[in-house]
């Protein structure tokens, strides 16, 4: 099922090898912005621009730069991206830039993003590169959008509220609200909650894991019980 | 060229340097007009929401001095900036400075009009508690929506403080101290302006006590900015 190496690369960035959930890379702002879905989804799509941009130059440049300089180089064109997508938030969403912050410039020091560039983008053909980078970023930006919205919702009750400072004001109908009379769980808004909820959805995704392994392995035994009876016979 | 391979490298570097920089060049130059504008009308919507644009016909963004009282306003380089209708005073809105929040200073905005009444208050940037502290906030709670159309005579002196000490305000369920320094802040700015009001709007003399003159600069516009 995973012959063809693009599906293997889109099914490593959104589960298998997940930065987030499995590489454990990022964790600053991972755990630092999701306070709520839309402040999540802002930087996820923040961070999956600047992976794809970077994974694609330095796939570009791999046979160019020489490898003693090839972090440097690295860093340089990560960090260049990174200006320059915050310059272009804070004039055009400039609200929601206002929230992100600090944030924004960290994308710069998200492990996740130099990882990809050397252990992928550097080895790989340009296509590929940004495919693996688009795949990761989405990995990435799905993990930032589901505990933001999990910590969101415990904590204050709502989901996808401030939805127009991305959208527009048509996003206000995006609005979900338990009803004004959910006080929230505070702690699921402050850092701990952001350690606890990442913490579940890690154990989640190791229990689906360890249920379609076992499913798979039953599969196989099967057949292979019949053959080696079949060799005994 | 292959015998000196540091220079190679080193060139590598400083081309990547050069071809970043220009990058980041070029944006800042695509956008630099956006933002500055951006930052303008975030700052123009919030002073707007105090001193409605009507009843106003100056450009109150750089009508604007800094003021130097700890004391009153909270802070040295305090933003005042000046509405005029046709000249004459409308409302001065501070940019005063909460020193003793519980998490850190806040930052307010708080419109006066000239006859000492408030336009209202707005908490432009702050650490409180989220989901305790920060009932102030507009979008969480109308508390802030309190001060509007009071003043040093409405309620009286004694009166400008939160209920539980003998005030008309009301506190937060699990958080005293950050209303009662909103409170405090707020009365002693209509203290300052009590004081020295009227000379605010006139071309800054040495007459007016610790004014640190005209400025062009502003302050960062309303928002909540990164919490943590």
């Amino acid at each position: 099922m995973t012959d063809n190496p693009y599906v293997k690369l889109v099914k490593d960035g959104l589960w298998t090898n997940n930065q987030a959930l499995v590489a454990l890379l990022g964790l600053c702002p991972l755990l630092a912005v999701t306070n709520s879905a839309v402040n999540g989804l802002g930087l996820g799509i923040a961070t999956t621009l600047v992976l794809t941009l970077s994974n694609g130059t330095v796939s570009l440049i791999r046979n160019l730069v020489r490898s003693e300089v090839r972090l440097p180089v690295f860093v340089l064109v990560i960090a260049s991206f990174v200006t320059a997508v915050e310059l272009s938030m804070n004039a055009w969403f400039h609200e929601l830039y206002k929230i992100l912050g600090i944030f924004i410039p960290l994308i710069v020091t998200n492990c996740a993003i130099i990882g990809r560039a050397e252990a992928y983008a550097s080895k790989h053909s340009l296509g590929r590169s940004l495919l693996d980078g688009l795949a990761m970023g989405i990995g990435f930006t799905l993990v930032l959008v589901t505990l933001g919205a999990l910590r969101e919702l415990v904590g204050q009750g709502t989901l996808f509220d401030q939805a127009h400072l991305m959208f527009g004001e048509a996003a206000q109908g995006l609005r979900f609200s338990l009803g004004e009379d959910f006080k929230g769980m505070l702690m699921a808004i402050l850092p701990p909650g952001a350690f606890i909820g990442l913490g579940f959805l890690i154990a989640i995704k190791n229990l689906i894991d360890k249920r379609l392994t076992r499913r798979q392995a039953a599969t196989v035994r099967e057949p292979l019980e019949q053959g080696t009876e079949a060799g005994t016979a | 060229m292959n015998k000196h391979p540091v220079m190679l490298s080193g060139l590598i570097l400083a081309l990547f340097a050069v071809a970043g920089t220009g990058l980041v060049a070029f944006t800042h130059l695509q956008t630099a007009d956006r933002i500055a504008e951006n930052e303008r009308l975030a700052l123009l919507r919030s002073l707007n929401a105090l001193i409605p644009a009507d009843s106003i016909d100056n450009d109150i963004i750089s009508d604007n001095r800094l003021l130097d009282d700890p004391d009153r306003l909270g802070g040295d380089r305090i933003q005042v900036y000046l509405g005029r209708k046709q000249g004459q005073p409308v409302a001065a809105v501070f940019g005063s400075i909460v020193p003793d929040g519980y998490s850190g200073p806040m930052k307010l905005l708080v419109a006066v009009r000239i006859d000492g009444t408030l336009g209202g208050v707005r908490v432009v940037s702050h650490k409180e508690t989220p989901g305790l502290g920060d009932k102030m906030e507009l979008r969480k709670s109308d508390w802030i929506l309190g001060f509007d159309n009071r003043s040093l005579n409405n309620p009286s002196l004694a009166g400008w403080g939160v209920k539980r000490d003998g005030g008309v305000f009301d506190q937060f369920t699990g958080a005293t101290v950050t209303p009662r320094s909103i409170v405090k802040a707020v009365k002693n700015t209509l203290i300052y302006f009590r004081e020295h009001g009227e000379r605010l709007f006139e071309p800054p003399t040495d007459s007016l006590p610790k004014t640190a003159g005209l400025s062009g600069d502003h302050q960062q516009p309303a928002g909540n900015r990164g919490r943590e």
